[in-house]
């Protein structure tokens, strides 16, 4: 019994992460309607000019205060530099473009930065609270983060005038134009909070999983299958779904079916569950007039 | 007078056409060979999912380079082509026979990954070009009936499992062991060598669990030996998910006896990171030094190799043994070049591999031997066990060096 | 003599026409004589250009035509390889007779998976498709599966020799052998996407609503572009297991579903000849890159691939044929003034 509590709690904690990498998407969905497949390798890199600014000497909040600041920078400068002239290309050739993206990053980081891991610090005191041992006090540090950047990314959609523009703005650019919008700052306001989120969740993940280049990869399906297992333009529904995944992962390989098994099983639920309710659990439904 | 004249020549000539092709028959040379330069072929993984051994390929090719600084062997540079194959042996193949056909090297060396040259063995055995000391654990290399033109080179998993078992056995002969192993050729090799010299107690095992190099963490696996009663725990990990078990384990309190495969055996990619006082009690075997052990502080051969890291390959970490591995499989290498003299032919590359004995070099643990014979083709098979205490691995017991 | 001051463009196209039918011979010639004056390693990467030719048809029905984003393309080659593999290493199957087998079972695979697929749409889709791609590694290595897959360890096969005592060495063989199934595949392709087939497919893409208004049975379109793109694909994954003569699970890897993505893409969306020059980009590209930057060949890669985009977003196919209908409109312009 003992045993099984301790899964679902070390669930949530890897939930917590993918939930963490999933509000990124989600960010980047409801900006461009696309869905970025760069993004963890952009959380990544953000991650590593952390550990840079840290390793130079400075502070751990001034660092964080700064990478998310460089992050945003660079979100909204791959926008306005590689998307922008790209604006009329066809879904797939974005796509294309976002996997060149992907590989771009995480050659350089392996260039630069070099394979072996590294300890990427963590903000909050290395002693676990209350004396248990089934969070550490990171891991409950990281999740109060994401719930903090989830609050933040509600009230910014549901109650600013420049979220509402976003939303316009991605989901009808010919009309949001006439009404005085500026489709491509908003698109690029939008890659760069996208960014942004990246770097916090991967400066709240780095600490747990160790930071090197491939820290990103495995990471990303699952977030990517939380976002949608939550609804993907649904904030909550996706930091949700991150935490379903982690758990059900987790109570998977151990009871289920063993760990020799679980990412296909993983792959049946996924499809299980977009097969009953395609736009995941809290998307909205779009109707779409013939 | 002519007549004689006519003879002397005659006489002279035919002398020297006996003498002088007798002088060139002592150099031969297959493709790659020549005067001045000895052509050397590799595939290594500098991306995908391996691309941490990259350095591997990058610390020999600075060491060859050292070495043409300094001469070359026996007057000849080094060629060192090391290209990429991303660990997908579709790639690999494919650059083998680039290697082999169109660049013409005289062998490949230090290929990685047992997959790689799984894909490559029938290949090179069918061409007749050396697959040497490849760089893999892996137990089948050492096969030289069926595959006389690979060998293999550091102690295979299987061995150091071996040890690891038998240890079990003679301190903890009621143990109740669990596995953590990666899932692919290098765990199950790990865990097959872990069974067989567990032999008819290999119900000793109480868990078995899996983990893929894609998965972000292994903390649901670590929970799950620790819910299985195990005290004993095999920990089969490359160097990120090792620190992260270690750390788990630590941060959860399970305390088990920990024996740590030694592909993540170093202090500053594993230990330090895990915690260096959450690796105390760690049981693992060595055959190398490892740059960041206090012991070898004062080391001449690791005071040698830092110099050599630094003139030469500036961008390697120190605390990579990775590094120490690479430097010292060139070291070997080149030791066999030098061997073979002027005899630069395939068949002679490998009888000179094959003609090993006792050769001692400078960053492998006193009493590390390498030794080859016809039917041995395991360079080394020497281990010795070791202890850490918090600040550095206690070597206990002797050199255990497999015999059969 | 009298017939150019008459009919100017229709002369244009016949001369087009005709141009492209030489253009066709000399490609066909050359792919006959290329073997035979390069290196057996070149031969052997020749080869891998049409395995991957097919395996980008299969894809470009399913995503380019039928506008179903696949991202786990890569699992149905490992099928084919797969049932290759153990059916030349396992059974004694002869090599030949695996390639229909292959695509086959690819064949029920895809249209098995095409299923639930229905029900999903764009990045759901994507993301279905490619957690098939990264689930099915770990199905190859699972140990209960060992006895036929091999495991992690992979199954060795051996290549065939030329038959009937050809003398071509099995280099040579394979890559004729390859163009011959490949030639089959790309006409079995044409005739399926320039008939009612194809234009259904498209209907689907572009107008859901549409098309089923009209009658097309959506479901099994869907279905059925599922399956056969997985045939395609899987073929071609039967092939390159012959010509690499190793499977392994590390063989198959995410990357590889990505890789055909890309290569689609650069070729050129629902074309056909688009998939010929993104299989050259997949084949060549990355060894271009590894040649460029030791370092960090992957983000040379990355550039190029943006690059391309960029230039061509329409893919290679896209910028040749925009290429021909401006030289066309060129020689019209200057045939104009004779008629007047």
């Amino acid at each position: 019994m003992q045993g099984l509590l301790h899964q679902v709690f070390s669930g949530l904690a890897t939930g917590g992460i993918y939930a963490s990498v999933a509000l990124a998407l989600v960010m980047i969905y409801r900006a461009t309607h696309l869905v970025n497949f760069a993004q963890g390798e952009l959380a990544m890199f953000s991650t590593y000019i952390a550990w840079s600014l840290i390793q130079a000497g400075l502070p751990y909040w001034v660092a964080f205060v700064l990478t998310v600041a460089i992050a945003f920078l660079l979100g909204g400068a791959i926008q306005y530099v590689v998307l922008r002239p790209l604006r009329s290309a066809s879904v797939l050739s974005l796509v294309a473009v976002f996997i060149g993206l992907l590989v771009i990053f995480n050659s350089l980081a392996g260039w630069i930065f070099t394979y072996t891991i590294k300890t990427f610090p963590s903000p909050f005191p290395k002693d676990p609270p209350f004396g248990q041992y089934y969070f550490s006090a990171h891991e409950f540090g990281a999740f109060g983060v994401t719930l903090v950047v989830l609050g933040l990314l509600y009230g910014f959609f549901r109650f600013t005038p420049v979220g509402l523009a976003m939303r316009a703005a991605a989901e009808n650019p010919q009309s949001s134009r006439l009404v005085g919008i500026r489709v491509d700052r908003m698109l690029a306001l939008g890659w760069g909070l996208a960014a942004a989120i990246g770097a916090v969740a991967g400066m709240m993940v780095a600490p747990i999983v160790y930071l090197d280049p491939s820290m990103m990869s495995g990471i990303l399906l699952y977030a990517f299958a939380a976002a949608l297992l939550g609804g993907i333009d649904s904030p909550g529904g996706a930091v949700l779904g991150g935490f379903i995944i982690g758990v059900l992962e987790n109570l998977l390989g151990a009871y289920v079916i063993g760990t020799e098994l679980k990412l296909s099983v993983a792959l049946a639920v996924i499809i299980g569950v977009l097969v009953v309710r395609p736009t995941g659990l809290f998307g909205q439904v779009h109707v779409t007039r013939v | 007078m002519s007549i004689v004249r006519f003879a002397v020549c005659a006489s002279a000539a035919a002398v020297l056409a006996i003498v002088v092709p007798g002088a060139q028959a002592q150099k031969k040379y297959d493709p790659g060979a020549s005067d001045t330069e000895i052509k050397i072929g590799q595939t290594m993984p500098y991306s995908g999912p391996a691309s941490a051994y990259g350095t591997i390929g990058r610390a020999e090719a600075a060491y060859f380079k050292k070495v043409n600084e300094e001469g070359g062997i026996n007057g000849r540079k080094i060629n060192f082509i090391s290209v990429d194959d991303a660990y997908t042996p579709p790639k690999t193949v494919e650059m083998a026979r680039r290697l082999v056909e169109q660049d013409e090297v005289l062998f490949l060396f230090q290929s990685l990954g047992t997959p790689s040259n799984s894909a490559i063995q029938k290949y090179m055995n069918a061409k007749k070009v050396p697959q040497l000391f490849v760089a893999t654990g892996a137990s089948k290399w050492n096969d030289p009936k069926n595959y006389p033109w690979t060998m293999g080179w550091q102690p295979n998993y299987e061995t150091e499992a071996r040890i690891y078992a038998q240890h079990i056995l003679k301190t903890m002969p009621n143990a109740k062991i669990g596995v953590l192993y990666q899932n692919d050729d290098y765990g199950k090799d790990y865990l097959k060598g872990f069974k067989d010299g567990l032999g008819s107690k290999a119900n000793l095992i109480v868990a078995e669990v899996s983990y893929e190099v894609s998965d972000p963490t292994v903390d649901s696996q670590i929970v799950q030996l620790q819910s299985s009663g195990a005290n004993v725990f095999f920990n089969i990990t490359t160097p990120k998910f090792a620190a992260q078990a270690i750390r788990k384990a630590y941060d959860i309190g399970w305390k088990p006896v920990q024996y740590l495969n030694n592909v993540s055996v170093s202090i500053a990619s594993v230990l330090t990171p895990a915690g260096l006082e959450k690796s105390v009690g760690l049981i693992s075997t060595a055959y190398l030094k490892d740059p960041n052990d206090e012991q070898w502080q004062n080391d001449p051969a690791i005071k040698e190799w830092r110099e050599f890291m630094k003139k030469y390959y500036p961008d390697g970490s120190l605390a990579d043994v990775n590094n120490v591995y690479g430097y010292t499989v060139a070291q070997s290498l080149v030791q066999v070049l030098k061997q073979c003299g002027d005899n630069l032919t395939r068949e002679n590359v490998m009888k000179q591999a094959a003609s090993l004995k006792n050769l001692e070099l400078p960053l492998s643990l006193p009493g590390v031997k390498i030794n080859t014979g016809p039917t041995d083709f395991a360079p080394i098979e020497s281990v010795q066990l070791e202890k850490f205490d918090g600040t550095r691995w206690v070597r206990f017991g002797e050199v255990l060096t497999r015999t059969d | 003599m009298s017939a150019p001051i008459l009919m100017p463009a229709a002369t244009g196209q016949e001369s087009a026409a005709s141009v492209a039918r030489w253009v066709g011979v000399a490609c066909v010639v050359l792919l006959c004589v290329l073997p035979f004056v390069s290196s057996n390693y070149r031969v052997f990467q020749f080869t891998l250009v049409i395995v991957y030719a097919i395996a980008l048809l299969g894809l470009n029905i399913l995503t380019g035509y039928n506008g179903q984003i696949s991202l786990g393309h890569g699992a149905f080659y490992a099928i084919g390889a797969y049932v290759a593999a153990i059916l030349m290493d396992r059974f004694g199957v002869p090599y030949w007779l695996t390639i229909p087998a292959a695509g086959l079972v690819c064949l029920v695979a895809g249209f098995l998976f095409g299923l639930p697929a229905l029900r999903l749409e764009g990045v759901y889709l994507a993301l279905a498709t490619f957690a098939l791609a990264v689930a099915l590694p770990q199905l190859l290595k699972y140990k209960h599966l060992e006895h036929w897959t091999g495991g992690v360890q992979g199954i060795v096969i051996i290549k065939p020799d030329a038959p009937f005592g050809i003398p071509l060495n099995p280099d040579r063989w394979l890559y004729f052998f390859a163009l011959a199934v490949g030639g089959i595949m790309f006409l079995l392709g044409r005739n399926l996407l320039n008939g009612r087939v194809g234009r259904a497919l498209v209907a689907i893409r572009d107008h859901p609503i549409a098309a089923s208004a009209m009658g097309i049975n959506t479901p099994l379109y869907k279905s059925l572009a599922f399956g056969v793109s997985a045939l395609f694909t899987g073929v071609a994954g039967a092939l390159s297991a012959i010509a690499v003569q190793f499977v392994a699970p590390d063989s198959f890897g995410p990357f590889l579903s990505i890789s055909l993505l890309v290569g689609m893409v650069v070729g050129g969306v629902a074309t056909i000849s688009g998939a010929i020059y993104g299989a050259l980009f997949v084949q060549f590209v990355p060894n271009a890159a590894d040649q460029i930057s030791k370092a960090a060949p992957w983000a040379v890669y990355g550039l190029f691939l943006i690059g391309v985009i960029y230039l061509v977003p329409s893919g290679i196919s896209g910028a040749i044929r925009s290429g021909w209908v401006r030289i066309a409109r060129f020689r019209q312009s200057r045939a104009r003034p004779l008629g007047g």
